[in-house]
Formats: structure tokens, C-alpha cells, sequence
């Protein structure tokens, strides 16, 4: 093989890798061209191994780059298969044509429509105030629509914790010995100015978990309002939504456009609408996700009602072992929150023994309390005793004693 | 340096570890490339010990950065020695500007980790261990992209520091969270999984010499089946060399049921996960690997 057509045939191969997701750049495959002088190019296996050191970051693409290499490398020619098996991060296509002034007009237009809009549906100052109370599941779909706008408009905010960096603070506890000793050295005298520093601060990070199964079906197009709402305000947000299959759906949820990031998220969904499994979702999260998004303090919000077709036991395990691994962990019901609510679905009665702050998710108005909460989960809250915040159990709420422990 | 990547993987062997060739290759392409060598996997699969082991061979100093949540500059690189410069400061009390001018000087400084493996004593490159990196916050992989970047660092008192010899770098990471993929361009990737069956076998019977061999083909087969089992925390290769100790210590000729549930603790480390093999589980898993 004559040194040109090998290197072309690695630029091809570094352009195969592209295709199907693997991000190879230019100068990798030139490094790769290098190595590959170093080792026996007759060993296949041992040409793989470097190929493989040299343009493999992640470990998720490991298994991708062994069938490209073996596609391509028995036949250079023939197209790798398009299959995508990781799609490129989603994101807000650029507005496609110029700027001119019809599309200015156009858009002006279109703004006032929507004005039009607003007038003609969410109303007056008392339409939005009667919707804060009005529960999810008896709106009509227009309301829900109303209710929906106004989440958009919520701006959340993740209670905080002390993080081990210094920033400089005038009130703060210890003297910034660095800075002394620079302005000393500077005046050639002793310390006189003795700037300070304190522990900076951060949000917590937040994950949610919402169900979407067949008995959550009417909320979950709100419940993705309600979380793309919050990975929009949040910096630290994971996000999950399950039936009988866990998926991750935080990468859509983060366009800014409400109804494309839904869109997109509802394209990960397998199975909207279906049955339920709550222990075996919260425990395919506990096995692979949990290590990776609970760090750092999280506070985990699980949004469910709780009714759940696997056994009550595996659910109370996983709940167990998730509250373990949490800062606080919230549970918000859609149907609880009014006096004769009792946790009757086996389901909710098992979870609810780990659960810190069980909330009720029926209105708008439950929703900013929940946001409360989220704003004021203080240190430390484990060992203390859970339920000191946003206490809102109903009374009558019978714990069956012993589920703990299945 | 080594010739290529079977001479690679003999030194390693030689020194007691035992990897498979995607391993000693990417080892070998990170020394000739002068590149970091990012490994990650599950705790205890021996990640560290690579670095440990390379040191040995390559007979020089291993140099250790711990990771940890609010690893700064000032524990990483350098910091200034204040109650040294404090007492400077007083001894000269009322002196002019000039006579204190000094105490940013090299002999108020503390080396870090990271100063210390790019000093210009070192005669040759020493092996620089950052470990867990994952436990480190964003803010300090982008300071890492700047020293792999071409090995230098400066103090704004002082100057820049360049290394001679630029050190041979390992970074680990237990992949709690995703490090930058910026930073594992500038590296050589390396994904390090659970050994295989002859190969665990090797590991023990090479750092566990006292476990009769028979019980040590025992552990790895009890190990290397509770790896499909459903676990929250699969038990790594350095659970399996702490458990084939325990057991010699017990003077264990053969595994049994009962010698299994009493010393379990060694092997998984979350009480749900000890509950769920320890009995029935644990001797149906027995019965299959004696079968077999």
C-alpha cells in the first residue's frame, strides 16, 4: 500500500468515525498516521488497539468504534451504515433566511397576534388568580394551556450549599492571608490592611424524575412545562422520566424553544402512557445514574402518583437507597393535598416512609410552594429528622409499619 | 523508554501487574507521544496502581495529586509560606519598601504537587499521578488544560516555570461525572474493565502468593459471577485480593457457604447489596462455579 492511499484511506476512516457520531478531529488521525509507524501494521489486532487509543474520548463510543473499524477496514469503499447511534446535541436551528424588512413585518406581525392571544385566553388579572387554585385534572384544556404559560414564566431557585472554594467577602470569617501579605509587601510594613474571605456559595444541584405512565398520562404534558421550566432558571438540573423504561432527557430540555424541547424529548420516550414500574426505574436510576448526577449534596424530586404495577418492595429498596444518597428527597403527588387523600396505592405507601418532603402537585398554587421548598432546603437536613420544611402530609396518613425494612 | 508494546506490557508484568494489550498500547503511544494518560473505570479495577507500577519501572518518583471537591491552586500548585513571610515582615518592622520586597522570593514558597513535577531538579521525568479527578471541580480541569497544554506554570510574583523534562502523567477518574472532553483530547483514553477470568487469576496468585491455588480460582469465580449479578456496587479487582486475603488469614482451604456469608462484607460494600446475596444467593452461586 503506497503512503498516500494510506493516509487517505485514514482520513476516511476518521470521516466514517464522524458520521456516525464519534468526534474524531484532523489532527487525531495525524497522530494516528504517526503511531501506527510505531507498531507491526500486519497485526490487525495490534493496529486496532492504537487506532482505538488514539480516537476513542468516551467510553460509550467504544463499542461503536469496533464496528466502524471492522466495516471499513475489510471494505474502505462501501458507505459505513448511517445509523446514528448518537445524534448530534440537539439545539435551536439559526433562523434559516435573512433579516429583511418582510420578515421584519412578519415577525411584527406575529408578535401582535400573539398579544391578541394572551388578551383572548389567559385573561384578566382574575382569571390567573382563580387558575392558581384550580386543580390540574379538572381544567379544561384551555386553562391548562393558561396554566402552562404561566409556568413559563416561574423562575426557580435551588436552596444552596457552603462549597470548600474562598471568595473574597468583607464580613467573612477569615483573614485572605494572601492579600495581607501582597499589600504588606507593596508598603513595606507591617499588615495594617487585613482583607477577608469566606466559603463561596452554590446552588444545589437538582434532579427530577417524573412519571409518565399511563395513570400520570394527563399531567405529563404539563410535568415537561413544569421541568423545562426548571433546567431553563437552574444551572445544575438532571432530568428523567419513566414508565417501564427509564430515560434521561435533560440534552432536549435544555432549548430554549418550550415546544421543540418537548418535542424532542417526547422522540426519547418509548413508552408514554404505558404501565409502571416505579422500583425498577428508580432502581435502573439508582445503578446508573445515581454515582454520576447525585453529587454534591442533590436534592432528588420525584414526581409520581405513586400507583405502581411491580412489587412494593423493590420500590421501598430503591427508595431506600436513593434517600441515602440524596440531600433531600422530594415526592410530588398530583393527587394529594386535599383532606380525604390517603396513600391507598401500594405504591406511594411504600415510598413514602423515605420520602423528606411529600408535596401535593394538583395546582399552580402547590407548585410555588413545592418552588418554596426547593428555595429553602438548608443544611443538613438528614439525622435533624426529615419534614421540616413544607410540611403538608395530610393528616390521617397511615405509614404501614415494617415497609421500611423489606 | 520502552521498545514497543510487548515490552511495554513484560515490564508491567515483571512488576507485578498484570493488563491486557489495549492497555500496554495506549501506555506505550502515551510515553512515545509525551501525552497524559487518562484512564477511567469502576473503583478498584487498579487504575492507580498503574501509575504506582510505572514509577517502579521506569524507576523514577511518583509525584501524587489527590482530588478532591475545592482543590485549588493553593493545594495543587503553590502557595506562599505566610508565617514565614509574617515573621520576615516583623523582624525588618519600619523598614523601606525595598528591604521587604523579597518575601515573594523562591525560598517563601511552597511546591504543590503539580510545581513539584515540572521542577527543574528532576534529571529525568518524574510520574505525576493526579487521581480522581472526577472529585475536582470544573474549575480546575480548565487549569489542567493549560499545564498539559505545554507543561509550564506561572507565579505572578516569580515568574513562569518550565519543566525540563516534562512528567510522565497519569489521571484517573471514577467517572462520577463526565470530565471535559477538551481535556481527554490532550490525553490518551483508556477505558479500564473488570479483568478476565485468567487474568484476575493471575493478579491474585501474584499479590496474594500465600492463597492456596485452589481456593484463589475459587475467589475469582465467585467474583466473576457476582459481576452479572444485580448489584449497586460490583465488586472491583481490589475487593477480590482483600477477600483472597481475608480468607488465607482464615486459613481457608475451600469456599463454603457459611465461611462466604461471614467474610461477604470484604467483597460488596452497600448492606442492600450483602443482604441480597448473603444465604440462599450465595450458595446457589457457589454450587454453579463448583459445577463448572
Amino acid at each position: 500500500m503506497s503512503g498516500l492511499r494510506f493516509i487517505e484511506n485514514l482520513v476516511g476512516f476518521g470521516r466514517a468515525l464522524r458520521t456516525v457520531g464519534i468526534p474524531v478531529t484532523p489532527s487525531q488521525v495525524g497522530e494516528l498516521t504517526q503511531a501506527l509507524s510505531w507498531v507491526e501494521l500486519g497485526d490487525r489486532a495490534e493496529v486496532f488497539r492504537t487506532a482505538r487509543a488514539i480516537l476513542v474520548k468516551r467510553r460509550e463510543d467504544l463499542l461503536l468504534f469496533e464496528t466502524v473499524f471492522n466495516t471499513y477496514w475489510r471494505h474502505p469503499d462501501i458507505p459505513v451504515p448511517q445509523a446514528r447511534a448518537r445524534p448530534p446535541a440537539p439545539r435551536d436551528p439559526p433562523r434559516r433566511s435573512a433579516f429583511t424588512v418582510a420578515t421584519y413585518a412578519a415577525f411584527k406581525a406575529r408578535a401582535e397576534m400573539e398579544e391578541r392571544d394572551v388578551a383572548d385566553r389567559a385573561g384578566t388579572y382574575s382569571d390567573e388568580e382563580r387558575l392558581q387554585r384550580k386543580r390540574f385534572a379538572e381544567m379544561t384544556p384551555e386553562e391548562l394551556d393558561a396554566a402552562r404559560r404561566m409556568l413559563a414564566r416561574f423562575r426557580w431557585e435551588a436552596s444552596v450549599r457552603v462549597t470548600r472554594r474562598y471568595s473574597s467577602d468583607p464580613t467573612g470569617a477569615s483573614v485572605d492571608l494572601r492579600r495581607v501579605l501582597r499589600h504588606a509587601g507593596r508598603l513595606g510594613a507591617v499588615p495594617a490592611y487585613l482583607p477577608r474571605r469566606s466559603r463561596a456559595e452554590k446552588q444545589r444541584p437538582v434532579v427530577l424524575l417524573a412519571d409518565v405512565s399511563g395513570s400520570m398520562e394527563r399531567y405529563s404534558k404539563l410535568v415537561l412545562h413544569f421541568f423545562h421550566s426548571l433546567v431553563r432558571s437552574m444551572t445544575d438540573v438532571e432530568t428523567f422520566v419513566f414508565g417501564t423504561r427509564l430515560s434521561r432527557i435533560t440534552p432536549h430540555l435544555r432549548l430554549r424553544n418550550v415546544d421543540r424541547a418537548l418535542a424532542q424529548a417526547g422522540r426519547e420516550v418509548v413508552d408514554w402512557a404505558g404501565g409502571t414500574r416505579i422500583g425498577a426505574c428508580v432502581g435502573e436510576f439508582n445503578r446508573t445514574w445515581s454515582r454520576r448526577v447525585l453529587r454534591r449534596g442533590a436534592v432528588v424530586v420525584v414526581v409520581s402518583d405513586g400507583c405502581d404495577r411491580g412489587d412494593p418492595s423493590v420500590l421501598a429498596r430503591e427508595m431506600r437507597y436513593l434517600k441515602h444518597r440524596c440531600h433531600r428527597l422530594v415526592w410530588l403527588n398530583p393527587h394529594s393535598g386535599h383532606e380525604e387523600y390517603a396513600p391507598r396505592v401500594a405504591g406511594m405507601a411504600a415510598a413514602l416512609p423515605f420520602v423528606d418532603n411529600f408535596l401535593p402537585a394538583r395546582d399552580i398554587q402547590s407548585l410555588r410552594e413545592f418552588g418554596e421548598v426547593l428555595k429553602r432546603v438548608r443544611a443538613s437536613g438528614r439525622g435533624i429528622g426529615p419534614r421540616r420544611l413544607g410540611e403538608t402530609r395530610p393528616p390521617g396518613i397511615r405509614v404501614p409499619v415494617g415497609s421500611g425494612n423489606a | 523508554m520502552f521498545e514497543s508494546i510487548d515490552a511495554t506490557r513484560a515490564a508491567l508484568e515483571r512488576e507485578g501487574y498484570f493488563t491486557d494489550p489495549g492497555l500496554a498500547t495506549s501506555l506505550f503511544l502515551s510515553l512515545r507521544m509525551q501525552k497524559a494518560l487518562f484512564l477511567e473505570g469502576e473503583p478498584g479495577v487498579g487504575k492507580t496502581e498503574v501509575a504506582r507500577v510505572l514509577s517502579r519501572v521506569l524507576d523514577v518518583p511518583l509525584i501524587r495529586l489527590q482530588c478532591y471537591e475545592g482543590l485549588d491552586i493553593n493545594h495543587a500548585v503553590y502557595e506562599w509560606n505566610y508565617p514565614r513571610q509574617l515573621i520576615a515582615i516583623q523582624a525588618r518592622a519600619g523598614g523601606h519598601e525595598g528591604d521587604v520586597a523579597d518575601i515573594f522570593s523562591e525560598e517563601y514558597l511552597l511546591r504543590r504537587p503539580l510545581l513539584q513535577a515540572i521542577d527543574r531538579s528532576h534529571e529525568r521525568a518524574p510520574v505525576l499521578l493526579i487521581d480522581e479527578l472526577d472529585r475536582a471541580d470544573e474549575e480546575f480541569e480548565s487549569f489542567l488544560l493549560e499545564l498539559l497544554g505545554d507543561f509550564q506554570i506561572t507565579i505572578p510574583e516569580l515568574g513562569t516555570f518550565r519543566a525540563d523534562h516534562p512528567p510522565v502523567t497519569v489521571i484517573t477518574s471514577n467517572r462520577t461525572r463526565e470530565i471535559h472532553d477538551a481535556l481527554k483530547r490532550r490525553c490518551i483514553y483508556h477505558w479500564i474493565d473488570y479483568p478476565s477470568p485468567e487474568q484476575e487469576l493471575k493478579i491474585v496468585l501474584g499479590k496474594v502468593p500465600e492463597a492456596p491455588e485452589a481456593l484463589a480460582r475459587q475467589v475469582v469465580a465467585f467474583v466473576q459471577r457476582l459481576r452479572r449479578e444485580e448489584l449497586y456496587k460490583l465488586p472491583g479487582v481490589a475487593e477480590s485480593l482483600d477477600w483472597a486475603r481475608a480468607l488465607t488469614h482464615l486459613s481457608t482451604e475451600d469456599l463454603d457457604e457459611e465461611v462466604v456469608d461471614r467474610t461477604l462484607g470484604l467483597l460488596l460494600k452497600y448492606q442492600d447489596d450483602v443482604d441480597l446475596v448473603r444465604g440462599r444467593r450465595a450458595a446457589e452461586v457457589l454450587a454453579e462455579i463448583e459445577s463448572r
